[in-house]
Parts: structure tokens; C-alpha cells; sequence
């Protein structure tokens, strides 16, 4: 005969469930309260800069004018102008960027995680990596500065700036393609060796489509980022008012570039401007930021 | 087609870890061999020893030998790829690709070795879904990807993968320790039928799977905690089952030991 048992069924001398005590009521409260200011008080910087930018930048937005034309020829005090020119620059300079960046970067990941895994020259290249992926744009600039132009004695133009941004891309593509690449199961590689298909294809046939997705996620959110990148521009190249198509000759303009060099007109025109490029600036991330998550799901792995 | 292997003295090492030692047996050719032992005597490193797929691991290292009707996988010169291109291998966890279909998965080895011809790609895509009892469960979605069939359908979706490249022998990781009773039944059906065509070796945790899919098993078993795996000994299911030589042996399958 057991006693133990009978906890269970005697009556309960008292309710099993009880109110909220006060001080836990008061407890609950304060915390909502304390982590409802904290979301305001980040999310209300965010959308004054929204706000602001919008407010100010609209107006250009709304004319043909503004994407059809540059400032080529406008006075100071000139109202209207467009900002084609710099948009040419941006996309231009970034391409470029992209078109050295992306194949170098997918390369150096491939070879870390599928032939260097552990290997002395795969800790000393992500070491490299680790480093320059935090290395200060301006530095970024200098050094293609020494480097490009007074080294080897080419003037200052855009593919100067590209190869600066390719300091700061190369980093982000090689560990975007590292982390993908590492996600991809062993177990699909082995299944694919064990049909009897060589490891270069099953890296460029299961692999790479497998971790595509990510892959490119990463790349195009890292070129959104470096295009906003102005320091370098500073240092690398002249800014045009006119459209300038060649990367290798003169001075070329791209947003970031307007944006500073507009702030030095203190006329309404050059509000206008300014505004204008940055707001044009942040659309443009803005695009490319849905392109990237379009991307994504276009090359998604699919279940059904 | 189906070929027989001679497994003669084999030794296997993870970097400075001994992990198989002595391994000397032989696979018939068009019977099913199964690797019974507890866990970490070294059946799957074994296994995957005899199509080269050890030497994946870094690090990991082979001795001795293994012969395919006489011809040493493990002589110089011989590429593990074309080793594996005959010794097919099917995995404990399926491991359909992920970014292909379902005809795309089974045809996945020929098409990566560069055949083109449609017609021949669709000959073989249904031939090895009907030998891998799939085929009419998926006939009309052979479009859709390999990764939203159901766990058994996959896992005879990497058997169908395994056989399109008619390899001479196909090696099986615990295929069934993943899957529901009825999944696993259809894949032991299916074993019972492809011995007609190929070599079969399987490990396998379960030991009345062993005795109804095999011809020949293999015990193996871990002398103490540190040392290497050994292969305690072979012979025909049902005499290891009824009658074994070696007292570990029984031990093991009248359920006394770990
Ligand atoms: N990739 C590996 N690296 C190092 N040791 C391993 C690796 N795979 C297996 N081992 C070791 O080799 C031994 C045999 O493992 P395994 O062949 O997987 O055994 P089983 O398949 O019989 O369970 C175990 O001690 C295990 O820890
Ligand atoms: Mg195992």
C-alpha cells in the first residue's frame, strides 16, 4: 500500500491557479514599456533620415529632367540639371569593381573550402582576408592612390576608384563564398563522388548551385554597400559635372561624389542637387537590395 | 556485370588512429554480404574503403589491398574516380542533390560524365527507377526536385542515382537506419531483387535485416576501447546466425553484449 499517491488526489486546499501579483504585474509593465522605448528609439532615427531624405529629394526625383540630363554647363544658381552623369559613374565604377571582384573572390573561397581545408596557404589567405576586410576605405583609397597613380604614373580616373572598391569587395566575396560553400553538406559531395564524378565537377555541377543562392545574396549586398563608399573617390578622381563614359580618361562623377561636391554650393540649386544625389543614391541600394532578394528566391533550392 | 572483391589485409588509419585492423574477406559476386558489429568497430571505414571513398577524409590513410575480380582498386596509377564509377555507394542519411529533379538525380552520374544523347538519358532514368521500385510513384512529377519525396522515396531515389551508372558492385551504409518499417521492407525487397545484377554489400545495426537480406555476414567487432576494429569472422548468414565459431560473435546476436 502506497501513500505517496494520495497528494494527487486529496482536495486542493487552496485554488491552483492564482492572480498576478501586483509586483509582477509591475514588473511586466515596466519591461514592455522599457523595450517599446528602445525600438522607438532606434527605429525613430532611421525614419527621420527616410523622412528627411524624401522630403528634401523628392522634388528632382519627379522630373524627367533629373535622369536624362547632368549639370553640365549649369551656373551656381542654375535651377534644374540632372544627375545621369553620376549614375553613369556609380553603375560604371561598381561593374568594373565587380567584374575583378566577384570571379576573384568565388575563386580564392573555392579553393579555402574545397582544396585548402586546414592547409598552411588557406590559414595564411584567411588571415589576409580577415584583414582586409577591415581596412578603412580612405587607406583602401591611398594605397590604389601610391600604388596606381604614383607608382606606375596613371592620372587619377574612375577604373582608379573601381580598384579600390575591389580592395573592399574582395573580402566580403571571399567570405560570403566561404560561409555558402561551408554550409553545403559533405554528404552531397560524397554523393556525388561516389558516381564516379571527379571533384572539380562536383564542385562546379552540386556544389556551387547548391550554395548559389547565398552566394549571390552576399555579393549583390556587398556591392549595394561599397557603391555608397565615397572616401576613395576623394582621393581617386576628379568629379565632372559632364557625362563622362571612360573609366581610364578625366574626371568622372558618381553619386557619392555629387552629394559632397553639391554641398559646397550653398545656393538652393546646389540643395537641390545634393539632396537629389543622395536620395538617388539610397533609391539605387534600395533596388538593388529587392534585386539581391529576388535572386535569391529565383535560385533558391527548391522542395517542391 | 557484377564483379567479386578480395579484401586482403586490410588497415585503415584516421591520421594517427588505427581504426580498422586486418581485415581479410571475401564479397561474392551477385550475392548480398552484410557488416553487422556495434557501433564504431569500423564497418562503415571498411565500407567505404573498397571504392576509395576513405581517402576523402584528410588525413585518412589505407594498407593492404582490394581487388575487383583480380584488379587492385588501390594500385598505383588506378584513379579512385573511375574506382567509384564502378563501385557505387548508397548513404545512411539520403542524399539526393538538392538543385535537381527528380530525373535530373538519377541521371545525375551520366549526365556529369558528359552524356548528352535525350533518349538515353530517358531510357535510363526509367529503367533505374523501376529497378529501384520507384518509377510509378514518381513518373509524373519526374520534374519536380528529389528533396519533397518522403524519406524512403529518397532514399530509393539515391538507389535509382546508384544504379543508373550500372556499376559491378553497390555498397550500402546502413540504408534503411533512417527510414519508417514499410520504407524499409520496399528497400529490402529491392535488395533481394537487385542481387540478381549486382554485388551487394550492406551495413546494417539491424540484425533480422542481416538475416533475411544476406547470403554472407561479417561480424565485427571492437577488441576494447582504443584499439582498432577487427572482422571477428564471416560465413553464411545462416550459419553466423545459428551456429557462429567465435564466442563474441554469438554474444552479439543473442543480444549479451553492449
Ligand atoms: N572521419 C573520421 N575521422 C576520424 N575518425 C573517424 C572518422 N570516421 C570514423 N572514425 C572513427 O573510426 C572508428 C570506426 O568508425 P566507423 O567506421 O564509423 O564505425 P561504424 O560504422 O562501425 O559505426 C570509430 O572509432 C570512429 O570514431
Ligand atoms: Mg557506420
Amino acid at each position: 500500500m502506497r501513500t505517496d499517491t494520495a497528494d494527487i488526489e486529496r482536495p486542493a486546499s487552496a485554488p491552483a491557479f492564482q492572480h498576478l501579483g501586483l509586483g509582477r504585474r509591475i514588473k511586466n509593465h515596466t519591461a514592455t514599456v522599457l523595450f517599446g522605448l528602445a525600438f522607438v528609439v532606434a527605429v525613430i532615427p532611421l525614419l527621420w533620415v527616410l523622412f528627411t531624405l524624401v522630403r528634401r529629394g523628392l522634388a528632382p526625383m519627379l522630373s524627367t529632367e533629373w535622369w536624362t540630363h547632368s549639370f553640365y554647363g549649369l551656373l551656381p544658381n542654375d535651377p534644374g540639371g540632372g544627375i545621369y552623369h553620376a549614375l553613369v559613374g556609380t553603375l560604371e565604377q561598381t561593374l568594373v569593381c565587380a567584374v575583378i571582384a566577384v570571379p576573384l573572390g568565388v575563386t580564392v573561397g573555392i579553393f579555402l573550402i574545397e582544396y585548402g581545408r586546414n592547409s598552411k596557404l588557406a590559414r595564411t589567405t584567411t588571415f589576409m582576408v580577415d584583414i582586409l576586410s577591415g581596412l578603412p576605405s580612405i587607406v583602401a583609397g591611398l594605397f590604389i592612390y601610391a600604388l596606381w597613380i604614383t607608382t606606375f604614373g596613371f592620372d587619377r580616373s574612375g577604373f582608379a576608384v573601381s580598384l579600390s572598391l575591389v580592395l573592399l569587395m574582395l573580402p566580403v566575396v571571399v567570405r560570403v563564398t566561404e560561409t555558402m560553400l561551408t554550409i553545403v553538406p559533405d554528404e552531397l559531395r560524397e554523393a556525388s563522388y561516389a558516381l564516379g564524378v571527379p571533384k572539380w565537377k562536383t564542385i562546379l555541377k552540386v556544389v556551387l548551385p547548391t550554395s548559389l543562392s547565398g552566394i549571390i545574396t552576399g555579393i549583390i549586398l556587398g556591392l549595394a554597400r561599397i557603391m555608397g563608399e565615397t572616401a576613395p573617390l576623394l582621393i581617386l578622381v576628379g568629379y565632372s559635372r559632364a557625362i563622362n563614359f571612360n573609366l581610364f580618361d578625366g574626371p568622372m562623377a558618381s553619386l557619392p561624389l555629387t552629394v559632397y561636391t553639391a554641398r559646397k554650393t550653398s545656393t538652393e540649386a546646389g540643395e537641390y542637387r545634393m539632396w537629389g544625389a543622395a536620395l538617388t543614391l539610397v533609391l539605387l541600394i534600395m533596388l538593388i537590395n529587392l534585386l539581391a532578394t529576388l535572386l535569391s528566391k529565383l535560385f533558391s533550392v527548391k522542395t517542391r | 556485370m557484377a564483379k567479386r572483391l578480395d579484401i586482403k589485409d586490410l588497415n585503415l588509419y584516421y591520421n594517427k588512429f588505427h581504426a580498422v585492423r586486418d581485415v581479410t574477406l571475401q564479397v561474392h559476386a551477385r550475392s548480398v554480404t552484410a557488416f553487422i558489429g556495434p557501433s564504431g568497430c569500423g564497418k562503415s571505414t571498411v565500407l567505404r574503403a573498397l571504392n576509395r571513398m576513405h581517402e576523402v577524409v584528410p588525413g585518412s590513410r589505407v594498407e593492404g589491398s582490394v581487388l575487383l575480380d583480380g584488379e587492385n582498386v588501390y594500385a598505383p596509377g588506378v584513379d579512385p574516380v573511375q574506382v567509384r564509377r564502378t563501385i557505387g555507394m548508397v548513404f545512411q542519411r539520403a542524399n539526393p542533390f538538392p538543385t535537381m529533379s527528380i530525373r535530373d538525380n538519377v541521371v545525375a552520374g551520366l549526365k556529369l560524365a558528359g552524356v548528352k544523347d535525350k533518349k538515353r538519358l530517358e531510357e535510363v532514368t526509367e529503367r533505374s527507377l523501376r529497378g529501384a521500385n520507384l518509377w510509378e510513384e514518381v513518373k509524373d512529377r519526374l520534374n519536380k526536385p528529389g528533396g519533397g519525396l518522403s524519406g524512403g522515396q529518397q532514399q530509393r531515389l539515391c538507389i535509382a542515382r546508384a544504379i543508373a551508372v550500372q556499376p559491378d558492385v553497390l555498397l550500402m551504409d546502413e540504408p534503411c537506419s533512417a527510414l519508417d518499417p514499410i520504407s524499409t521492407l520496399a528497400i529490402e525487397d529491392l535488395i533481394a531483387e537487385l542481387k540478381k545484377d549486382y554485388t551487394i554489400v550492406i551495413v546494417t545495426h539491424n540484425m533480422q535485416q542481416a538475416a533475411r537480406v544476406s547470403d554472407q555476414t561479417a561480424f565485427f567487432n571492437l577488441p576494447a576501447v582504443g584499439e582498432p576494429g577487427q572482422l571477428v569472422e564471416i560465413g553464411e548468414t545462416g550459419k553466423i546466425f545459428s551456429n557462429p565459431s567465435q564466442k563474441a560473435t554469438e554474444d552479439y546476436i543473442s543480444g549479451r553484449f553492449g
